[in-house]
């Protein structure tokens, strides 16, 4: 339970419908604790997120992103998540390169036996995160709106 | 009448005299001095309006995509390059094109020359070899060629073109292969120097898109920027916008981008445009060891993979 006047952030979690969403699954399933920061949106395949997706994401007050997908060489559609792999080397680099905050977008390999790892992954990427505080440098405030930025200062 | 001129009159009289192309792409006077305008001469009798200035600067390998007939093009290295994408990703065949190649050796930095006559009206330019002289109603100014280059030109390690069937002048000397000493020294400023860069930079954006306009590899028939069902990216010019759309504009041409610096050239705010495209082309040299229109042959660096490809940015707890 989030204790109250702490902030928490919003992490958005696009997780692959074959193995990472899985992994989430079974975590659920076995009763494994990990902090309730993500919102999860199921995708066909790590290779069908496109940057935008991120950014929108990032412009609508989330405070972070997580995106997983299968382990390389494991991709349901068997080279899916090795194309992503590529795009998402490219994308860390710029986002870095223009000074958003290095943590804010994060990536892993999850597959749906790992619950354990998800748990873990989930740990870490909330604890760095959290680290950053509330983000603002995307944020398009949308008063009222379910990110409303200000309900988080 | 300079040299190239001549020649490249000459093999575009022959091709439209033997059929072999139906049009050529070329440059031709613009109706102001210091302005290349991009020429389309279907008729033999028209073939003296080209000319190759200092100035003929834009690429006009964007003017391929979608045409039906025959087209010679007269290429410098940047365009020559750009066409080699556009035939990778099966834009332009290859059978459809005769590259007039001319070998480049830089284009003149209009705005900056400008600068230095205190932005006075400028009557008539003459060019002989590497001098510039500019003429105005009461002065006369005459120039290095060489110091007044696009900066994009004085990186430039691909000034002859990479592809061609005819050949006009004499190719030139290559310069050594660049590193990314630009990139370099932004990645060394602090996170929050390059963010308060960008911002300023973007912030200048009027959300025109004559970057994407002029882009010879921006040939979407549906840009993201103009979808309204999802609408990707808002039209706003506040910095998170602007910002958004530069960033995946960059994003767009990330192995493709061939540095020829039309985006740039083309936008009336001057905004760094190249800044993010140079990282991108530093980071697919980098981590896939691939350089934009060089080979016909090798496969684009994101329409392809490799199993040990770098790894290291994810999470592992």
């Amino acid at each position: 339970m989030k204790e109250s006047g702490t902030w928490e952030p919003k992490i958005v979690a696009f997780l692959c419908n074959w193995c990472s969403y899985a992994g989430a699954d079974l975590a659920g399933i076995s009763r494994i604790q990990y902090p309730p920061t993500i919102r999860i949106i199921r995708v066909p395949c790590s290779g069908r997120i496109d940057p935008l997706f991120i950014l929108a994401s990032l412009q609508k007050g989330a405070d972070g992103v997580l995106v997983s997908g299968c382990h390389p060489g494991e991709c349901h559609y068997l080279t899916g998540n090795y194309s992503a792999r590529r795009k998402f080397a490219l994308l860390k680099g710029l986002l870095e390169y223009v000074g958003l905050e290095e943590d804010r977008v994060q990536f892993s390999w999850v597959s749906a036996s790992e619950g354990a790892r998800f748990a873990k992954v989930v740990e870490k990427v909330t604890a760095r995160i959290t680290a950053l505080g509330p983000a603002k440098q995307l944020v398009k405030n949308v008063p009222g709106g379910s990110f409303d930025v200000a309900a988080h200062s | 009448m300079s040299q190239l001129t001549h020649e490249i009159r000459e093999a575009a009289r022959k091709l439209l005299r033997n059929k072999q192309a139906q049009l050529v792409i070329g440059f031709e006077e613009g109706s102001l001095p210091l302005r290349g305008r991009p020429c389309f001469i279907r008729k033999e009798e028209d073939v003296d309006r080209l000319v190759w200035t200092s100035f003929s600067d834009i690429n006009v390998a964007r003017y391929l995509a979608k045409r039906k007939e025959k087209v010679a093009l007269v290429a410098k290295g940047c365009d020559s390059r750009a066409l080699v994408e556009l035939i990778k990703e099966n834009q332009v065949s290859r059978d459809q094109v005769i590259i007039i190649g001319v070998p480049c050796e830089g284009m003149i930095d209009r705005p900056r020359i400008e600068a230095e006559v205190g932005h006075k009206a400028i009557v008539e330019v003459e060019e002989t070899e590497n001098r510039l002289t500019l003429k105005g109603r009461d002065f006369e100014k005459a120039f290095d060629r060489r110091e007044f280059l696009y900066e994009r030109c004085k990186a430039c390690d691909h000034r002859n073109p990479v592809l061609y069937d005819v050949l006009v002048g004499q190719l030139v000397e290559e310069k050594v292969r660049e590193s990314f000493p630009d990139v370099e020294a932004f990645t060394a400023l602090d996170r929050e120097k390059r963010w308060a860069y960008l911002a300023e930079e973007t912030g200048k954006c009027i959300r025109c898109y004559a970057c994407r306009n002029a882009c010879p590899l921006c040939y979407c028939p549906e840009c993201f920027v103009d979808t309204s069902q999802p609408q990707w990216v808002g039209k706003s010019t506040g910095l998170s916008d602007t910002l958004v759309f530069h960033l995946v504009r960059a994003f767009h041409l990330a192995g493709r981008c061939v540095a020829c610096g039309a985006c740039e050239q083309a936008c009336p705010m001057g905004v760094d445009i190249r800044k993010l495209n140079r990282k991108l082309v530093k980071d697919v040299k980098d981590l896939f060891n691939y350089e934009a229109g060089v080979s016909l042959d090798e496969a684009s660096p994101l329409a392809t993979f490799c199993a040990t490809d770098p790894d290291q940015f994810t999470v592992n707890p």
